[in-house]
């Protein structure tokens, strides 16, 4: 299944894996404040009686 | 409606809310399939060999590069004549995702270079233009994170994204401009002699297609969290008041 890289296999699988890396990593970033976020305001807001809707 | 309608958080975070899973689910359905479809079913390129199936990451990500770069420019300039408080935002969440993409092509581009041009890296015009538009993403993030009040952080940023933006503009034309360089033309054209060969082509736009919808909801899911930290910080100031 695995195709055919010869010798330029490095160049290719180092594209894809460093590209998949930082992919990875800025959307676990993103998800990760996102959710940081969301838990912090919701505290204040209960502590407040407030709700963005 | 109005598209200024959008500049009210709560209706952002409403509209968002409704077609941030279908963005998402496109994005990763697309981004999947382009990416296999462009490494297991392409044939080796005559004279690249198997590293043409580094275009399928190179080209999406330097075009997003850019193209974030313009809508982070766009979303300055409203902030900058109409002060809505969103437009700003969107700006500030879609930087480190253009970030992100400009780290893609460049990597992708030194490990396409090396066995291609035998060098990692040139001093192209196309290269270096895009070299300093990475450092622009770098120093707009930084100011972002230097400046305490958030609307003169807004304005000092909103400056330099249009400052940056010759850059944006240079990574993209810089080929035609000067016309030398290691780096060659658009691998996509609207003139179809000009494109790569078809079996390459239609698995890079659908690779386009990801990489533009993947932008599109990280800048969605960001700017939801800049709203929400706005709110959040303007709470904690009226509790310090109370």
């Amino acid at each position: 299944m695995m195709p055919e890289l010869g010798k330029y296999a490095f160049a290719v699988l180092s594209s894809y894996a460093a590209s998949f890396a930082l992919l990875a990593a800025v959307v676990a970033l993103s998800w990760w404040q996102g959710a940081r976020v969301r838990r912090a305001l919701r505290e204040v807001e209960d502590r407040q009686g407030k709700s963005d809707g | 409606m109005s598209i200024w309608e959008y500049a009210n958080p709560k209706k952002f975070m409403q509209t968002s809310a409704m077609v941030l899973p279908a963005i998402a689910g496109l994005a990763v359905v697309s981004l999947v399939a382009g990416l296999i479809w462009g490494f297991f079913f392409t044939p080796d390129d005559f004279r690249q060999g198997s590293t043409v199936k580094i275009i399928y990451l190179h080209v999406p990500s330097a075009m997003m590069a850019i193209n974030a770069w313009v809508m982070m420019l766009v979303t300055s300039l409203i902030w900058l004549v109409r002060r809505h408080h969103v437009s700003v935002l969107a700006a500030k969440a879609a930087a480190p995702v253009g970030l992100t993409f400009t780290l893609i092509a460049l990597i992708t581009g030194a490990l396409w270079g090396q066995p291609m041009w035998g060098t990692w890296w040139a001093w192209d015009p196309r290269l270096t233009s895009f070299l300093i538009l990475t450092l622009f993403y770098f120093g707009y993030m930084a100011l972002w994170a230097a400046v305490e009040d958030p609307d003169t952080a807004a304005d000092l940023t909103s400056v330099l994204c249009l400052v940056g933006s010759v850059f944006a503009l240079l990574s993209r034309y810089a080929v035609n401009f000067w016309n030398q360089g290691l780096h060659q033309g658009a691998s996509l054209s609207l003139d179809k002699e000009e494109n790569v060969a078809d079996v390459f082509w239609v698995p890079l736009l659908v690779c386009i297609a990801g990489f533009v919808l993947a932008f599109v909801a990280l800048v969605l899911i960001r700017t939801r969290t800049e709203i929400r930290l706005r709110r959040l910080m303007a709470l904690l100031a009226r509790e310090r008041m109370a």
